[in-house]
């Protein structure tokens, strides 16, 4: 099998950065001012978002590109894979941050919260996404993008790197039913 | 010069089929070590708790970053040049990333005690992933 072609792309889109920079710089503000509403909002909206974009990556896409050519996964990862480089991190902080602030404001980090194990059970389960991410589909989507920048790209570590990202992010969007779960619990 | 005569020159099997030391499994145990000192304290805060598991985390979990340093420093050849290209990119990130969480904890006004756990724990945090992702990379790169 020969080497895939391989198309002009940025590991890093450079252009994306600024969005990024404003995204960090909004939640900052919403923080040390407190602000409920933008608080809910980089939440529900970063929340949402992670969400929805895990289980659609892990139960559409991601079947999808396994029973891709190897061209094919090549031409669609250096098109998705740099994009989502910048755009998971930054869901995730605005979730996270944003969740505790609020958390802590709406006195339900207090043991005494009524459903104060609803939310150590999201701790758990965004725990486990967490090792799974930043420990296996992080490093793969990044290995995946330097491995095609080479010169002759190997297929091989190619198909095993996207095999890993393909199960890893099946993985998390499974978890993140019990985010829906545990999230829509808490709320009602 | 091609990859394939760098790496007949410098006699390294080729990068699927090099042993390497355990660096991505010890790198995970971390973050998985720190995430679950993560939500011990998480779900203790805002109360008083006892230190000790936490602090005994951060201390197992600094050794294993610490471990996985030196191992990793005597692997030769490596694809040193990749690895810092990588590693000092994500280092930034993380950094940016942990002390967005630092103030968040410190603008609670996180007692002094849990407050260095935390802080101890997203330095191990930060210096730990960008180390399995510049691994990760540089791992498949020609020495």
């Amino acid at each position: 099998m020969g080497p895939p072609v391989v198309p002009d792309f940025q590991i890093v889109p450079t252009r994306g950065l600024p969005i990024v920079g404003a995204a960090v710089v909004a939640l900052v503000v919403a923080i040390a001012g407190d602000w409920k509403w933008a608080l809910d909002f980089f939440h529900v909206v970063g929340g949402g978002m992670w969400t929805g974009i895990d289980l659609f990556v892990g139960f559409i896409v991601g079947p999808i590109l396994a029973k891709l050519s190897i061209q094919a996964r090549v031409e669609f990862s250096t098109r998705f894979m740099p994009k989502m480089l910048l755009l998971m991190p930054t869901l995730v902080t605005w979730t996270l941050a944003a969740g505790w602030q609020l958390a802590r404001k709406l006195g339900n980090l207090n043991a005494g919260y009524g459903r104060h194990g609803w939310l150590v059970a999201s701790y758990i389960v965004v725990g486990v996404m967490a090792v799974i991410a930043l420990g296996l589909l992080e490093p793969a989507n990044l290995a995946v993008l330097f491995e095609l920048k080479k010169p002759q790209p190997n297929p091989e570590i190619i198909a095993r790197l996207m095999k890993r990202f393909i199960y890893t992010a099946g993985i998390t969007g499974a978890m993140q039913v019990a985010t829906l779960i545990i999230m829509t619990r808490i709320a009602t | 010069m091609s990859d394939a005569a760098l790496v007949t020159e410098h006699k390294v099997p080729p990068v699927t089929e090099r042993k390497l030391p355990p660096v991505t499994e010890l790198a995970i145990t971390t973050i998985a070590l720190t995430v679950v000192g993560g939500i011990y304290m998480a779900s203790h805060l805002p109360k008083h708790f006892s230190l000790a598991f936490p602090i005994a985390d951060v201390a197992v979990c600094g050794a294993l970053v610490a471990a996985n340093l030196v191992m990793l420093a005597r692997v030769k050849p490596f694809a040193w040049r990749t690895f810092f290209l990588v590693g000092k990119w994500a280092l930034a990130a993380y950094a940016v990333i942990s002390g967005m969480l630092v103030y968040t904890f410190a603008r609670d006004h996180t007692p002094a005690g849990p407050m260095t756990v935390l802080a101890l724990m997203l330095v191990i945090w930060a210096v730990d992933i960008p180390l399995l992702l510049a691994f990760t990379v540089a791992r498949y790169a020609t020495p």
